[in-house]
């Protein structure tokens, strides 16, 4: 598989902050990546990086055999950031005809237009557009070049369903055409209908790159909490990720909390406080990594 | 690249004539200055009323480039919309050349009015020669005051450059003798005036209308400026590229 994008050893600061803390990455082509995670985790700045809208502080990025900084190579991908503030004294005609002009190959505006349901607002300023049809055009000027690659970021915040389904369709169909997408989400229900990997980004750094499949088997993940007395006499229980003991409050992050509180029952010890609550996908990767980072095997 | 450079300049004159606040602004000072300060004082002094004419042109040009131009700047930094066409493929040419062309038009625009009310309402006279001398003057007497419109929309944000540039406006049109004439003015202003950037313009403007000897001092002091603006708004853009773009 021919990468198309590929970041190696990246890290990037901004100032003291460490937004990506060496990250490599490779995006093959014709695949469709969902990058997940919760805000601040690293997501667009990776984003920005391979669309030459920054540099890294230390490591390399490669966009299509070049670099992203150079404009010709940009002929090539497609982006919608997470703002775009369109103009909006301009038509949505004209808005298409000007990114459109920037791209040796366009698409026909009839026929971009057409793929994200935005035929009847071509003749339409922008400002009068509801927050959902900016939102769709944003997402169908990332197509607008016929790219080979598209950076999407957040694509669907702020839609309802239906602009959401239509959406998707939209990138199905450049996916069944041989295209590659990028895309950000916090949802994983958003990247599980479109992509087939998954790459978790947390604190700057890659917590896991695998299928859909087994993210959400990840992600199945709970949190058991409760306070045993005395906490020395606990055996060993099944499926414990993650352990923590706090002010005599015992807490575990697990995949199977029915078999974790079954064996807890029967091990005799005294508890009270018991609390078991699904922990959402960011969380269970941080208490991954927590436990990654304190036992290393 | 030329299609590049006509598609930037297509987007920004359509947001520019759509919401044409900039370009009012721009037309309505020197009109208003027209008819204030050059029709009732020029009479039938067709030299004073040509020269007042070519003084009010500038100062449309002056608000166009530097106040037009640095506001225009500091907004689209403001907006997530700039990034996203940094993603687009083009180099910072096309962008940058829509800006200057856009504020181009808007300065030939700007100048329609006073031309109108120097004809209908003043002895002003001009051949159509001289006139077109007349338009490259005004442009290129515009170069440093975009220049510094570029400096500050580069450099502040938005309010500031609101602020800044109206503030700069004013005592650099009056102490450049565009307002009043200048031999109505006491002596030390005449005297500084020869160093300061619209007084250079401003020779530059009647010698082309007039044909009166531009002050070689004055030329200098503009030469001067607009070197000196150059640095700084190339300055301030690659400030503001390290600090959003590096």
């Amino acid at each position: 598989m021919t990468a198309l994008a590929r970041t190696v050893e990246v890290t990037r600061r901004y100032g003291e902050a460490l937004a990506l803390d060496r990250v490599s990455l490779d995006i093959g082509a014709g695949e469709v990546v969902g990058l997940l995670g919760p805000n601040g985790a690293g997501k667009s700045t990776l984003i920005n990086l391979f669309v030459g809208l920054r540099r890294p502080t230390s490591g390399t990025v490669e966009l299509l055999g070049g670099s992203p900084s150079d404009p010709v190579v940009r002929r090539g991908i497609g982006v919608t950031p997470q703002e775009t503030g369109l103009p909006e004294a301009l038509r949505v005609g004209e808005i298409v005809d000007f990114v459109t002009s920037h791209f040796p190959e366009p698409l026909g505006r009839s026929e971009l237009l057409g793929r994200f349901g935005l035929t009847d607002l071509a003749r339409r300023q922008v400002g009068g557009l509801s927050g959902g049809q900016k939102r769709r055009l944003a997402v169908a000027l990332a197509f607008a070049g016929n790219p080979r690659l598209v950076f999407l970021d957040e694509p669907t915040t702020g839609l309802d369903v239906e602009a959401r389904l239509t959406l998707w369709d939209g990138i199905r169909a450049f996916h069944d055409d041989g295209g590659t997408v990028v895309l950000t989400s916090h949802y994983l229900e958003e990247v599980e209908a479109l992509a087939k990997r998954v790459v978790v980004v947390a604190q700057g750094r890659v917590l896991a790159d695998d299928t859909v499949r087994a993210v959400r088997e990840m992600a199945g993940v709970h949190r058991v909490s409760f306070v045993a007395d005395p906490v020395s006499e606990l055996p060993e229980l099944p499926g414990v990720l993650a352990h923590t003991v706090e002010d005599g409050r015992v807490r575990l992050v697990t995949g199977d909390a029915d078999r974790l509180v079954v064996s807890l029952v029967r091990s005799g010890v005294a508890f009270s406080g018991l609390e078991v609550r699904p922990t959402s996908l960011e969380e269970a990767f941080l208490a991954l990594t927590a436990s990654a980072v304190a036992s290393p095997s | 690249m030329t299609g590049l450079i006509l598609a930037h300049t297509r987007h920004q004159m359509l947001e520019q004539l759509r919401v044409p606040i900039g370009l009012i602004a721009s037309a309505f000072f020197p009109s208003v200055s027209m008819l204030v300060f050059a029709v009732p004082f020029t009479g039938d002094d067709a030299a004073a009323a040509t020269r007042a004419t070519a003084s009010m042109m500038l100062i449309g040009a002056m608000s166009a480039a530097l106040i037009g131009l640095s506001v225009t700047i500091a907004q689209d930094r403001e907006l997530p919309w700039n990034p996203y066409v940094r993603t687009l493929p083009a180099g910072p040419l096309p962008r940058f050349a829509g800006r200057i062309l856009t504020t181009l038009a808007i300065m030939f625009l700007a100048v329609i009015p006073v031309l109108v009310i120097a004809a209908l309402l003043t002895e002003a006279t001009i051949t159509v020669p001289r006139l077109l001398l007349g338009l490259v003057a005004l442009a290129v007497g515009a170069v440093p005051f975009m220049l510094m419109g570029l400096f500050l929309g580069f450099l502040l944000p938005s309010k500031g450059a609101v602020a800044v540039s109206q503030i700069a406006f004013f005592p650099l049109a009056i102490v450049g003798g565009l307002m009043l004439p200048l031999q109505f003015m006491p002596e030390f202003v005449q005297t500084l005036s020869l160093f300061f950037p619209a007084r250079g313009s401003g020779e530059l403007m009647w010698w082309a209308v007039t044909g009166a000897a531009p002050h070689p001092a004055a030329l200098a002091a503009l030469a001067v400026w607009t070197a000196a603006s150059a640095v700084l708004a190339v300055w301030a853009y690659r400030r503001d590229e390290g600090r959003r773009f590096s």
